[in-house]
């Protein structure tokens, strides 16, 4: 009776999305992106200890349920691994009126995972393209061994998803025959597992499976998603990470908040967690 | 006496009794609500009142104050109420973030001969369809896209295929199992092999499907040598862990429900013990077996963690249990996260879990009618 859990799971989920009350007051929530999840988690317990009575709470769900949870005023801040879409902001204005408050929080490069055991180190990205929309089906193609090229992919609920899609993939679709799983440790795995693999993800995981060095075109240089190729944007796959929230809720405490995660201190918790910190320009 | 002292408790009896069944009754009403809540959120693509074309009409937001009231209405998609509600501002910003989504849309959608196809229709959902940069007419799953295509037969094939593999896996294992202890076993042995065979049915999915994905893919991959590690058998088989405790308890019932003067007539006639199981004992029981059968696939069909793990949820079309599949339960679980409430992905998530939901009520009511047909039979009554 799995069917029938699920749907009282969704029932319930949709009870809570439009009939919670707003957040309580004092404690200040942030949901969203499951990238930035362990991120968030890191600024909230740093800055709990630092400033007493402050009490932050993380959850994830993905950049669109926070976005949700935003409207429906059952968090404070949105984490997001994308840029709020338009037709977002326009539900959005039919709530509150206004657009959403938007901050960049902290830069991330996705890396393209291939197995440790592959001989290719080097794609560019019309390369990458050709592979993840399936037009290259075999690494003899790109210089490798003759073997077919698995895929791995991401969910399309996840923000790396539609990022890679749309810098990479151009807007196409991923071929049919791509292998989606539940999350980008999921996606390392596979990659690690399988000596044919290919998969995308943050720059930020890593372990077990090789990162390859991207070339824009084929007359540039290929880059490795290191720290000066993210920050300073030469690596051509990098992203921005942010929070949104009302402009009605910027202030006291929770712009406190905003202020110290984009000041040098946060900045630096960004590099713990393994992500890329903002170019000084964009610091607090 | 007795009679009295029970008799002074009465009202609170009648008033627990009542309790009880309004309990009872809420748990049916329960089901009944929930599929009313699915519909509903699916009723829209039903009706096929949904357009999902990529360009929709745009007006100019610097024509606004022009605008009849009436016209910014229906066109920003606003209830009466919210329209009023609204200040000039809002609706000012509301019209320039409606242009500005038009306006990013890019050239290549705007050209794309497929941009005005109102894909949540049902045409685009069950049959294929020649897209933009495909080489032929395919069905295709890809619901975040410049033109969003939701055709389902991939994710149905997934589904089903997954199920078969899962059934022909578990029901040989399980009904083999049900032979052997209601027939054969020693009454010691069938004292512990019944609880752990459905002890089975305790360890949570999330479990079987981790452990599909972390150990078993890459045992099987390594005895069979395909090419895609998560793939349609691997999930079937350990889909098939979760539906053997299922399908062994019920055809072990049936089997056991067969009066004993059956296998004791056969054996004084000199049967062994294993002909009276095989010949008389499994056929008497035949219609039992099959709705275990029957609720083991509503049971699979209706699973989702174990296949979202290890089935590696590729949408293809293919029938080939090596290939990698995507399923119903698993897209449902995976997408509606995200999706925007009540938008057309939204919808179509909900139409998938509404078509689940009948089949599995089938399965389920076709299970138990066999049941009861086989119980009364055994029982003589008709």
């Amino acid at each position: 009776m799995k069917m029938k859990t699920m749907t009282i799971g969704i029932l319930l989920a949709a009870l809570i999305l439009a009939g919670a009350p707003r957040a309580v007051a004092g404690t200040v929530t942030a949901k969203g992106s499951d990238t930035m999840v362990i991120l968030a988690q890191k600024w909230a317990e740093v800055y709990m200890q630092k400033s007493t009575g402050t009490k932050i709470q993380v959850t994830g769900g993905g950049s669109g349920t926070g976005f949700a949870a935003l409207q429906n005023q059952t968090c404070d801040l949105a984490n997001a691994s994308r840029k709020i879409k338009a037709n977002e902001i326009g539900s959005y204005i039919k709530a509150f009126g206004k657009r959403p408050t938007e901050y960049k929080v902290a830069m991330d490069g996705l890396s393209v995972y291939v197995s440790a055991e592959n001989t290719v180190k080097e794609l560019s990205l019309d390369q990458l393209d050709q592979v993840f929309s399936g037009r290259i089906k075999n690494w003899k193609e790109l210089g490798g061994t003759d073997a077919p090229i698995t895929v791995y992919s991401r969910e399309n609920s996840s923000g790396t998803y539609e990022f890679f899609k749309e810098h990479v993939l151009k807007g196409k679709d991923f071929a049919s025959s791509a292998q989606t799983m539940p999350g980008t440790a999921a996606v390392l795995q596979a990659v690690a597992k399988d000596k044919n693999g290919i998969g995308y993800g943050g720059a930020a995981y890593g372990a077990g499976a090789k990162h390859l060095a991207v070339k824009k075109d084929d007359s540039t240089p290929a880059i490795e998603p290191t720290e000066e190729a993210v920050v300073g944007g030469t690596y051509p796959i990098s992203r921005f990470l942010f929070i949104y929230l009302n402009p009605a809720l910027d202030k006291g405490e929770i712009a406190g908040y905003l202020t110290w995660i984009r000041s040098d201190e946060g900045q630096k918790l960004v590099k713990d967690v393994g992500y890329f910190p903002l170019p000084k320009n964009l610091r607090q | 006496m007795g009679i009295h002292r029970g008799h002074k408790a009465r009202p609170l009896e009648w008033v627990a009794e009542k309790l009880i069944f309004a309990i009872s009754l809420s748990a049916i009403l329960m089901v009944f609500l929930i599929f009313l809540f699915v519909a509903r959120e699916a009723w829209p693509i039903f009706t096929g009142s949904m357009n999902s074309a990529a360009i929709q009409p745009v007006l100019q937001a610097s024509d606004t104050a022009k605008l009849k009231p009436e016209v910014l209405q229906s066109y920003l998609g606003l209830t009466k109420a919210g329209f009023t509600a609204m200040d000039r501002e809002s609706i000012q910003a509301l019209m320039e973030v409606r242009q500005a989504a038009m306006d990013e849309l890019p050239a290549s959608v705007r050209s794309d001969k497929d941009a005005n196809l109102n894909t949540v229709s049902w045409k685009y959902l069950i049959q294929p369809h020649q897209w933009t940069g495909y080489d032929k007419p395919e069905y295709i799953w890809q619901p975040i896209s410049t033109i969003n295509k939701y055709n389902i037969i991939p994710l149905v094939i997934g589904s089903i295929k997954a199920s078969l593999v899962a059934l022909a896996f578990s029901v040989p294992l399980a009904l083999g199992a049900a032979i052997y202890v209601s027939q054969l076993a020693r009454p010691a042995l069938k004292e512990w092999l019944k609880p752990a065979i459905e002890m089975l049915a305790g360890i949570p999915s999330v479990v079987v499907g981790s452990f599909a994905y972390i150990f078993l893919a890459t045992v099987l991959q390594k005895f069979l040598g395909y090419e895609s590690r998560l793939n349609a058998l691997l999930a079937g088989v350990a889909l098939g862990f979760a539906i053997i405790p299922v399908v062994f308890s019920i055809a072990e019932d049936a089997l056991t429900s067969v009066p004993r003067a059956y296998t004791q007539a056969a054996l004084a006639l000199g049967a062994s013990k294993w002909k009276a199981a095989w010949q008389i004992g499994l056929p008497a029981a035949i219609p039992g077996v099959f709705a275990a059968v029957v609720l083991g696939f509503g049971r699979a069909i209706g699973e989702t963690m174990i296949v979202l793990l290890a089935s590696g949820n590729a949408s293809i079309v293919s029938w080939s249990v090596f290939d990698s599949t995507r399923t119903m339960t698993a897209t449902i679980a995976a997408e509606m996260a995200e999706a925007v409430f009540g938008g057309n992905h939204y919808r179509i998530l909900f139409l998938i879990g509404a078509l689940l939901f009948v089949v599995t009520f089938f399965s389920n009511l076709a299970g138990d009618l066999i049941i009861h047909r086989l119980k009364a039979k055994m029982e003589g009554k008709v």
